[in-house]
């Protein structure tokens, strides 16, 4: 049986690990690549690295950080933040990053999407989805909007119908990131997260809001998702990702505890 | 030398890397003669299968990959690269290998919750006893990416066993001096790295 993935994310930013609350103030926490490694040792099943550094010069430093990553962790991880070409995605691929994540590039051009899944895999393309709840209205049937550049700007598109584009495109996999939820640690969107997952036929990762493990039970249970991302709940280490996976197992989870 | 087969077709890096990891330098290749002529063989892969086949065809790597096969030296398929041993896929209705009897298949569920590709970690049951398996027991979780499923036609030639919706599946084929995984070893953490290092070591005739 197919197990529950715990995936950790990590934000860089010029090489270093960041933490944000609700994408602004963010702050560093430490080396991306001893935290990933870290994870690995306790069992985590994926990682993903997102790039929030502000200047493209310093992008090299992230191609660096994936190297190094790659050497040592045998795990699937993905790179996200910034990509904007297949250029850009088959850059990460050689440095070593099983999969890539596209987010506000591909709202501005959603060609990206099939042109990545065409040059590296559906199976190697994730969308990557920042989420605002809004007024439930014609424009917004399912009440939630996207919004692109860490959640300031809104782009005027319904989530679900992005979410249901995105895979039609090509994407292989959908993170659904909650930007209301997010950096708060008061729990995942459930209902967006399930509104998303019953509407898809490809796997979800449901993101933004981790603070306790109950969160991980909901929207791994209720919420449909096929797999959680944790940040500040392990980056502080308030909790630990073989704890968590325990937690979970003991609840009925199906999640990998063997390694 | 140990060679990894490039046919254009996905993670020849990650797969170099892990061997690096366990003490096994492998040099990269797309050239028949490299291949034929390697003491091991590591054939991977991800992405389309009907594509993969064509490459090999077009490089001259499919008759390298059965002057080697037929050498009786150690030949290890990851994922795309398992299915393509078998005679048929499926997917492009496209003629393969043959080296093993049998076909791949598309997964098809009734039931729209089990997605279709399987993604992720699962559970392998070791059905027989193999050189390659004596450091891992039934149970032990690999990571999964892939459409089609291989149905061997003997069951000799079944090894391991996954199951995912209402499919119980071969997930391990070994045959002589073959043996693949559908999972990717590369990515699924030490035990991956146990089955790589097992494969380092390993001798069919033995």
């Amino acid at each position: 049986m197919l197990s529950k993935r715990i995936i950790a994310c990590l934000d860089v930013r010029d090489g270093k690990l960041a933490k944000s609350v609700k994408f602004v103030d963010t702050k560093d926490i430490g080396d991306p690549v001893s935290k990933a490694r870290e994870y690995y040792e306790d069992g985590l099943d994926e990682l993903v690295f997102y790039d929030i550094t502000a200047s493209s010069d310093a992008r090299n430093i992230m191609l660096d950080v994936v190297k190094q990553v790659a050497n040592e962790v045998y795990i699937p991880f993905s790179v996200g933040g910034g990509i904007r070409t297949v250029d850009d995605a088959n850059k990460l691929l050689w440095a070593g990053a099983e999969k890539i994540n596209v987010n506000s590039a591909a709202v501005l051009r959603p060609e990206l999407i099939a042109e990545c899944a065409h040059a590296i895999g559906d199976q190697n393309t994730v969308l990557s989805m920042d989420i605002k709840q809004v007024e439930m209205s014609r424009d917004f049937p399912s009440g939630y909007e996207v919004v692109i550049n860490g959640g300031r700007k809104p782009m005027g598109i319904d989530a679900l119908e992005w979410a249901l584009r995105g895979e039609e495109l090509g994407a292989g996999e959908l993170v659904v990131n909650s930007i209301d939820a997010d950096g708060t640690r008061e729990g995942y969107e459930i209902n967006l997260t399930r509104m998303i997952a019953e509407a898809v036929s490809i796997p979800v990762i449901a993101s933004g809001g981790a603070g306790k493990p109950e969160h991980l039970l909901e929207v791994l249970t209720e919420g449909k998702a096929d797999a959680a991302l944790v940040a500040s709940m392990v980056h502080f280490g308030d909790y630990t990702v073989s704890g968590l996976k325990q937690w979970l197992h003991d609840q009925g989870v199906k999640v990998r505890l063997r390694y | 030398m140990p060679i990894i087969v490039d046919y254009d077709a996905g993670n020849v890096r990650s797969v170099q890397r892990a061997c690096e990891y366990v003490g096994m330098k492998a040099e990269i290749s797309a050239d028949p003669d490299v291949v034929a002529r390697a003491d091991r063989v590591i054939f991977p892969g991800v992405g389309s299968a009907a594509s993969a086949v064509d490459t090999l065809q077009d490089r001259g790597l499919d008759e390298a990959l059965h002057t080697f096969h037929q050498s009786g030296r150690p030949l290890l398929g990851i994922c795309l690269g398992l299915q393509i041993l078998l005679q048929h896929t499926e997917e492009g209705d496209k003629p393969c290998l043959g080296m093993v009897e049998g076909a791949c298949e598309r997964f098809d569920f009734a039931d729209r919750s089990f997605k279709v590709p399987h993604i992720g970690w699962n559970e392998v049951a070791f059905t027989r006893e193999h050189p390659m398996l004596s450091q891992l027991k039934s149970g032990d979780e690999f990571y999964f990416v892939h459409s089609y499923y291989a149905k061997p036609r003997h069951e000799e030639n079944n090894l391991g066993t996954t199951t995912y919706g209402d499919r119980t599946f071969c997930s391990v084929i070994g045959k002589e001096n073959l043996f693949a995984t559908q999972f990717h070893l590369e990515k699924s953490g030490k035990l991956g790295l146990k089955l790589l290092e097992a494969f380092k070591n390993w001798s069919p005739s033995c």
